[in-house]
């Protein structure tokens, strides 16, 4: 409606009064249409957000009623040595996890859009991730188990010493990582691919005339063009990477020690286990914060709502 | 994409919200109709769908819906059932979980209706009622049935090694050299080569057969793990129990049990702690892959049941003071304070409670029933499959058991203790470290 308003030149101004009385009809008629989503929103979104961050300045065991307690939360969460480990823990899933998942799923989408261009098999590729998470990670568990897994049955078949895929310190992150990535390649190939299908093809038929070698096609055509999808994928894969929790919940439970220990796992076992819901609540805040940052910092370094194709 | 993190946060909080809506409230017939009632071990399913027959067959105007919820899901969906007011009526309930179920008035006392009713509460094994009665001297549950710890292993492979049933029966142990208990263990471990534990040449990092299984570090509690040896030693897990404020993990006398026990694995002689994630001790102890398993007696079933694998059964060892140890939890039916069929309800738990829904349970010989005579009738079914379960029924009768830890905040003991004793086993700490997790434990009762 501003758009209408500003280009009105005074000539049209006797009109003005009816766009008014049209743009009051518009707004009643797309409110309604909204309200469904708004309410939604309101209801399951921002209200329980709201109490969350309220309930992180209280003492709260789910039972009972919040105390106020001020910062106090914040406060312990600071001196919390299980909390900076979560989020060192956390954070090195997310890199294993993103950069192999990126990297994987680049190369996916690349083979797709230039070899395999048979349906079947771009629907293979999305198998893993047709499967539930939990379903995923209980299958891997029994595959890689210590004991009777047939993974480590071939390790030692070819004469390797076995390997504690969940109950070493060492691997328990990187395994459940690879997990992840198996599950999601598949789904972020997906992405960019149809990132890579919106391409237009005389941009490349012109690098071609020129005589650009595929390596430079690549760097100087695909990967500057592909950049908003691919920002808008790193952007959510981070954010969902940062929330891994069904993996750990039924492997590991956070073990060894506090090898796999991550943040959202940590949340939900001060909260739901300890019933700590106010500590908990303080924690999911600051998750709330940290992927608000890494979101914001991704958007505005990698400029992703803006296209060179313009 | 702010948007897009809300959501995640959001989530979380919406489960707050989605709980924090409240139930309860009265009904004029609460006496009659359906009751709901939640166990979590599958293999006494059968036994309390046909008490629940039994009783609906006694009384007509009451049916009884049990339902069967794996450990795992279980306390999280009765937390989340006492929030929405959709709490089973009645549950059977855990020493390690009530007192927060106190602490919230989640429970119904049962003082006035085993007042009312004459329960006598002698009939059940000794200090089983007491274990039910809270801080506040109220009564939260009625006794159903007991566990006890014992040694399965493998008759085949005990006998391979010349390891007799007598010997097995009569281990003794110490924390200092581990007595006979270690040299058995030793001598049961095997390594790739054929080679035992206490032979020259043993190669600890090649080992084929463990003498002793690991079923986890044991967390605070050590229930099947290692409590069986620190209780020989005197040492307690608090300065009282039940109801104790004060734990005892800076013990140097319970250290040094720990670091025998975390020893083990050093030696070889029993799996690392990371190779305990995942399969359990039981299915690879009948993969033949150890040969001891300390474990419970709700687990006879399942040992005993292992095809092409035969188990004995013997006592835990005698500590230095000569006698034995075993911690002795037990189970009780507690009854939802927010229930609308409070009478139903308790009809239905003094049932569960009495001998003739105890002699049912006894009669599938899967736990001990709490009623003395339903105990020896369960000892005398097992013993009809072939199975003498007198090592774990014997330490009742001889008094050598001692309770499991009743006390607040359990479940942030577990929180601390969990990875401290996991880093201990694991051998990255030495059990000294347990001193500082004990100030941290000590603290949350400050």
């Amino acid at each position: 409606m501003t758009t209408l308003t500003r280009n009105a030149s005074p000539a049209e101004h006797k009109e003005q009064p009816a766009l008014r009385r049209r743009g009051r009809s518009d707004l009643k008629i797309a409110l309604f249409f909204i309200a469904p989503a708004m309410i939604g929103f309101i209801v399951f979104y921002l209200m329980p957000t709201l109490r969350g961050i309220y309930l992180s300045f209280t003492e709260y065991n789910i039972l009972g009623d919040p105390t106020w307690i001020g910062t106090a939360n914040y406060e312990a969460i600071a001196k919390d040595p299980l909390f900076w480990n979560a989020l060192a823990v956390t954070s090195q899933y997310v890199l294993i996890n993103i950069v192999l998942q990126t990297a994987l799923a680049l190369g996916l989408a690349l083979l797709m859009h230039r070899v395999a261009k048979s349906t079947l098999i771009r629907g293979a590729l999305l198998l893993p991730y047709l499967m539930a998470n939990v379903i995923a990670a209980l299958l891997w568990f029994w595959l890689l188990d210590y004991q009777i897994g047939i993974v480590n049955y071939f390790i030692e078949a070819i004469g390797l010493p076995k390997v504690a895929f969940f109950g070493s310190a060492e691997w328990a992150i990187p395994t459940q990582a690879l997990i992840n990535t198996w599950r999601h390649m598949g789904y972020t190939a997906l992405l960019l691919f149809a990132g890579l299908q919106s391409i237009p093809h005389h941009v490349y038929e012109v690098a071609n005339l020129d005589g650009a070698s595929p390596w430079q096609t690549f760097r100087k055509i695909t990967m500057p063009l592909l950049r908003p999808v691919l920002v808008l994928v790193l952007i959510v894969t981070v954010i969902g990477s940062f929330q891994v929790f069904d993996t750990v919940a039924v492997t590991t439970l956070g073990g060894p020690v506090n090898a796999s220990r991550v943040l959202q796992f940590y949340i939900y076992q001060k909260a739901f286990t300890e019933s700590d819901f106010g500590y908990g609540s303080a924690l999911a805040v600051i998750l709330f914060v940290i992927l608000a940052l890494v979101a914001f910092i991704q958007m505005k370094f990698l400029k992703g709502n803006e296209s060179d194709l313009d | 994409m702010k948007k897009k993190a809300l959501t995640s946060l959001a989530a979380a909080a919406a489960a707050v919200l989605a709980l924090s809506a409240c139930g309860g409230g009265g009904s004029a017939d609460a006496g009659k109709g359906e009751i709901n009632y939640w166990l979590w071990d599958a293999n006494q399913l059968p036994a309390y769908k046909q008490c629940a027959d039994d009783f609906h067959k006694a009384n007509p105007d009451i049916t009884v819906k049990v339902t069967q919820r794996g450990w795992d899901d279980y306390w999280g969906t009765l937390t989340n059932g006492f929030v929405a007011g959709t709490a089973p009526d009645v549950f059977t309930d855990h020493l390690g979980k009530y007192p927060e179920f106190i602490k919230n008035k989640q429970l119904l006392a049962l003082d006035d209706a085993v007042k009312k009713d004459n329960i006598d509460t002698s009939v059940y094994n000794s200090g089983l009622a007491d274990l039910w009665v809270g801080q506040d001297g109220k009564r939260y549950g009625l006794p159903k049935d007991w566990d006890t710890i014992a040694l399965f292993y493998n008759t085949k492979l005990a006998a391979d090694a010349g390891v007799t049933p007598e010997q097995m029966a009569s281990l003794t142990w110490n924390p200092q050299d581990g007595g006979t208990y270690e040299k058995t263990i030793a001598h049961l471990t095997v390594d790739k080569n054929g080679k035992r534990g206490d032979e020259p040449g043993f190669d600890k990092t090649n080992v084929a057969v463990y003498g002793l299984g690991l079923n986890g570090s044991g967390s605070g509690q050590g229930q099947t793990e290692w409590s069986y040896l620190t209780g020989t030693t005197g040492w307690t897990h608090t300065d009282k129990n039940p109801w104790g404020k004060h734990y005892n993990y800076d013990d140097p006398k319970f250290q040094e049990s720990i670091d025998w026990f975390a020893g083990l694995v050093d030696k070889g002689y029993m799996p690392k702690l990371e190779t305990t994630v995942g399969a359990s001790m039981a299915d690879t102890f009948a993969a033949g892959k150890s040969v001891i398993n300390a474990n419970g007696s709700w687990m006879i079933g399942q040992y005993t049941g292992y095809k092409d694998i035969k188990v004995g059964i013997a006592p835990t060892p005698t500590g230095a003071n000569g006698k034995r140890a075993s911690m002795y939890n037990g189970l009780a039916d507690s009854i939802y304070a927010g229930t609308k069929k409070k009478d139903a309800a308790i009809k239905w738990v003094e049932y569960l409670g009495s001998a003739a829904c105890q002699d049912v349970v006894a009669s599938k010989a899967v736990v001990f029933p709490a009623i003395k005579t339903s105990a020896d009738k369960a000892v005398e079914a097992f013993k009809a499959k072939g199975v003498d379960v007198t090592p774990f029924s014997q330490q009742v009768k001889d008094g050598t058991t001692f309770l499991y830890p009743i006390a607040d905040n359990a479940a942030k003991v577990d929180g601390i203790m969990k990875p401290a004793m996991d880093a201990v086993v694991s051998g990255k700490a030495k059990a000294s470290s347990l001193t500082q997790a004990n100030d941290q434990v000590n603290a949350l009762f400050k």
